[in-house]
């Protein structure tokens, strides 16, 4: 009997190289989609808990807090009194760091700190879109670095190194930025499309040889060094390539606010209104489909990729024409590549969720700088804080892969039912 | 052992999967439990098995109440399950699948084989079930498998036997040898539960039959009922198995395969060396157990494959080598096997999917823009035509049941200009009312002149919708016969019999 069976088990399951590549990293893009594909209450619950257990750090730290614990038993409320001055303390330096200082004489200095906290933005949001705009087509940007560091270096060749007149020079230096950056992503597009090389491995490391080529260049006179000095540090951008302040010569924020907001514009459209952006969340959500609908994954990877990398090369671009234009070296990117990847995880990988999550880690930086000035709490805390936020996010999603349990809320078998069932309630009756 | 469910009632949120279930299977009982998808069968049988608590209701087993916390307190209760997907290791030897989470060690931890071995013997010899216990699971063939699932339920000392869906996967003669050790089972005392939609199995095997829908016993019948009365039962109005067709209009060779082979990334040849032609304006078949080659040769006439030898010509255009875009824009509708992984995206809205495979250029795009309000007029339209039910065209496709996922698909595809219409097991996991209307637009498409190749291991599928018939087996085509050849040729046909004296003919 057994004879006449089919050879069903040994090629039951033969898809090509490319859908079994799928099949075994499914878990982990499901994984990838609930962590990057939450809803807004989530992003506000993780920095509303973010920042009571950062409240509980500064309170731990509060010299006068420990004072009085040492006498909590004959008097606990100094205790209470002094854990509510550190905290609030902090919270509200932090606040007045970051958007409106109570204390200053006339609303134009009190409102200083909102220009600081959107200057502090500008970068972030490039970057947390870039990031954020492969997230959506199922791909892992931690190649921020790089990407930043070849678009600065070049947006700030074109500024120092070419002359031009006003206008076109800066014009000029913003696409030679936009084109190093999605170069620079590009090619992780193209390594992934062509061999299969995973993109969290080959950013990771491209960053690394971005690093050093711009550390080369710096070091070579002629390239990107300032002639006639020894540092690894480029000359001063010329003037004609600098973004102009927006509000004026007393605050620091520049036109490259603009841009970025051009760029989530770009990036919403590019989502919800292109056809290339359907094809781009096709993929993301699902290449085993796309495929088979005709869309070519492989392109949309290389797209994707130089896309991405552009807009993380616009954080760049943002950092050497508009926030240090007297020269730069190697440090330039500031870890806002990889702050990116926050910014674009508390923003949903949606454009404005990026642009709001972008202002919001602005102002904790800019509020963080004055509460350790005003407080003395270390400014480290707000890296705590945004370390938790990251936590908060991801940990439900990855410690559910990690272990194999079973994503609540899924569309498995008995919720389908859930929805079509109450449709017909009058044959239940039967 | 006597298994008795008394007004289960289990709820998810505001639906009602199971209402006030009440069941009794008799020792040595054979009980079929019958529905459409979505019935409530498996619901019913994951709350027997422990792996969902029910709200109301209580289970009987031989008149004691019994509380599951899990399936592990099932089991110690004596119900085995065997899993319509297999739970073995393809690796392990049928005896180390056996004992697998019931390792009984030896001293200093030693695995105790001998002992599993020597029950797996045991239980093989009792059932004529000519099993090696030393054969590794992914050397035996499905049907051989599927004992080994039942021995490994048998040496936990399982008295009720839960099969769900089990045919679903085995070859017609598979299939009755499985309705012969369900007997022999039955006759030794253990109690079965046999889950299944298909009608002809349970009228051949069945002492009582339990027909559940939307979630309630709808009734009871005896073996002796017709399809027609099951069926009717089932969906709750009279419906049709064999589609309407009249004698197709041939209109002239359409495609036109030629030593088609395919080879895939193990290395493996499988699809060797096939050629077969479709005319327009009929339906070729082809049938075969899955795993045979025709998920691969559905994937190289639509580009899917890459490493394809031979030629495809569509209208006297050569297609292999093409892009996958390229051959839909020749006019190759396409459904695939998988509706979940590859027809459909998910999280994409009705209206979304609707334009999945023709995302770059008019009617749904222009100048790089989506054309957001023709797309919501034509989703309106296709949702109309093809009787979607859903709560409109935003809905996310991944919320649709089955039937109307298959829709969605069927409606993307049909309305564009085809000149070839491929449909891989297209009526898959569907209910009889979907299945219907599967079909009949499947025949609507033949009658247009368009060619139709369906691809189904559905027996009752290809006999109701074909005009020849193509039995592929090891990743040839054995032989094309006319679509009036009798199910027991093509049985034999599919385990890799030739028939020659037909073969002939055509």
């Amino acid at each position: 009997m057994s004879d006449t069976a089919a050879p069903t088990g040994a090629v039951a399951a033969n898809p090509d190289p490319d859908d079994r590549k799928t099949d075994g990293s499914a878990r982990w893009n499901q994984t990838l989609r609930d962590i990057t594909g939450g809803s807004a209450m989530i992003s506000i619950l993780a920095v509303v808990f973010a920042l009571v257990v950062g409240a509980v750090l500064i309170a731990f730290t509060n010299e006068r807090v420990q004072e009085t614990a040492g006498y909590f038993f004959s008097r606990p409320g100094d205790l209470l009194q002094a854990v509510w001055d550190a905290v609030a303390g902090a919270y509200s330096a932090l606040f007045q760091g970051a958007v409106y200082n109570f204390r200053a004489n006339n609303f134009l200095t009190a409102i200083r700190p909102l220009t600081e906290t959107l200057t502090f933005a500008t970068p972030l949001i490039a970057a947390g879109l870039g990031v954020g705009l492969a997230f959506r087509v199922g791909m892992f940007n931690i190649g921020g670095r790089g990407q930043m560091l070849m678009g600065a270096g070049a947006a700030g060749w074109v500024a120092f190194a070419v002359e031009l007149p006003a206008g076109i020079h800066l014009i000029v230096a913003i696409l030679a930025g936009l084109l190093a950056g999605a170069i620079w992503g590009g090619i992780v597009g193209l390594l992934k499309a062509r061999t299969g090389a995973h993109e969290v491995i080959v950013t990771i490391m491209l960053n690394f040889v971005a690093l050093y080529f711009i550390q080369f260049l710096l070091r070579t006179p002629g390239a990107l060094q300032a002639p006639g000095s020894n540092n690894p540090k480029t000359p001063a951008m010329l003037s004609t390539a600098i973004f102009p302040d927006l509000f004026g010569p007393r605050y620091n924020l520049h036109a490259g606010f603009l841009t970025v907001i051009a760029a989530t514009i770009f990036v919403w459209w590019l989502l919800s209104r292109s056809s290339l952006g359907f094809q781009f969340r096709a993929v993301g959500q699902n290449p085993r489909a796309a495929r088979v609908a005709g869309i070519n994954v492989k392109n949309i990877y290389m797209y994707a990729m130089a896309i991405s990398g552009a807009l993380v090369g616009l954080a760049g671009i943002n950092q050497v024409l508009g926030t240090v234009t007297t020269g730069f070296g190697a440090g330039i990117d500031a870890g806002i590549g990889f702050d990116a990847i926050t910014v674009a995880l508390l923003g949903r990988s949606k454009p404005w969720g990026i642009f709001a999550a972008g202002i919001l880690f602005g102002a904790f930086k800019a509020g963080g700088f004055a509460m350790q000035a005003a407080e003395g709490v270390p400014i480290d805390i707000v890296v705590v804080v945004q370390a938790l936020i990251v936590l908060f996010i991801a940990a439900p999603p990855l410690v559910r892969a990690m272990f194999h349990l079973p994503t609540p809320g899924t569309t498995r078998r008995p919720k389908i039912r859930a929805v079509q069932a109450p449709k017909t309630p009058e044959v239940v009756a039967k | 052992m006597k298994l008795e469910l008394r007004g289960i009632t289990k709820r998810f949120g505001a639906l009602i999967a199971n209402n006030n279930i009440s069941l009794t299977v008799e020792s040595g009982e054979i009980h079929a439990l019958l529905g459409e998808n979505g019935a409530g069968k498996s619901t019913l049988m994951n709350v027997l098995y422990g792996l969902y608590r029910a709200e109301e209701g209580e289970i009987l087993l031989d008149d004691k109440v019994q509380k599951f916390a899990g399936p592990g307190d099932a089991m110690n209760a004596g119900i085995g399950m065997v899993h319509q997907h297999f739970m073995l290791v393809p690796v392990f030897t049928v005896a180390e699948n056996v004992v697998l989470g019931h390792e009984q060690t030896t001293f200093g931890g030693r695995l105790d084989l001998s002992a599993a071995r020597a029950k797996v013997r045991e239980i093989s010899d009792r059932f004529n079930f000519d099993i090696d216990p030393d054969a590794r699971i992914e050397d035996l063939p499905v049907g051989v498998q599927q004992r080994v699932e039942i021995i490994k339920a048998l040496s936990q000392d399982a008295k009720v036997l839960v099969f769900d869906e089990p045919t679903a996967v085995l070859t017609p003669q598979e299939t009755d040898e499985l309705m012969v050790i369900m007997r022999q089972l039955a006759e030794t005392g253990t109690s079965i539960v046999f889950i299944t939609h298909k009608l002809r199995e349970v009228r051949a095997v069945a002492d009582r039959i339990t027909v559940i829908r939307l979630g309630a016993v709808v009734g009871e019948a005896s073996p002796t009922a017709t399809n027609a009365e099951l069926a009717s039962l089932m969906v709750g109005r009279a419906v049709e198995l064999t589609v309407h067709k009249d004698a197709p209009d041939l209109r002239g060779t359409a495609l036109s395969v030629k030593n088609l082979t395919v080879v895939d990334a193990l290395d493996q040849i499988v699809v060797n060396n096939v050629s077969f032609d479709v005319q327009a304006g009929e339906v070729l078949a082809i049938a075969g157990v899955q795993g045979n080659g025709q998920t691969e040769l559905t994937q190289a006439l639509i580009g899917l494959q890459h490493r394809v030898t031979g030629s495809i010509e569509l209208d006297g255009k050569q297609l292999r080598g093409y892009s996958v875009r390229h051959i839909l824009d020749s006019g190759v509708g396409f459904i695939p096997e998988d509706r979940t992984e590859d027809g459909l995206i998910a999280d994409f809205s009705i209206a979304e999917n609707l334009m999945l495979d023709r995302s770059s250029g008019a009617p749904f795009v222009k100048a790089g823009n989506l054309q957001l309000g023709f797309r919501a007029e034509f989703a309106a339209e296709k949702i109309e035509e093809f009787d979607i039910r859903s709560q409109g065209s935003d809905m996310d496709a991944g919320r649709l049941s089955g039937g109307n996922q298959q829709k969605v698909v069927l409606a993307r595809e049909l309305s564009r200009g085809l000149r070839l219409f491929v449909a891989a097991q297209p009526t898959r996991g569907l209910d009889v009312g979907s299945i219907e209307f599967v079909h009949t637009r499947i025949i609507e498409t033949r009658d247009s002149g368009i060619p139709v190749i369906v691809i189904s291991t559905e027996l009752d599928e290809v006999v109701a919708l074909a005009d020849r018939i193509a039995v592929m087996y090891r990743g040839e085509i054995v032989g094309i016969v006319p679509g009036t050849t009798p199910r027991a040729t093509l049985g034999l046909m599919m385990a890799g019999e030739s028939a020659p004296a037909t073969e002939a003919a055509l």
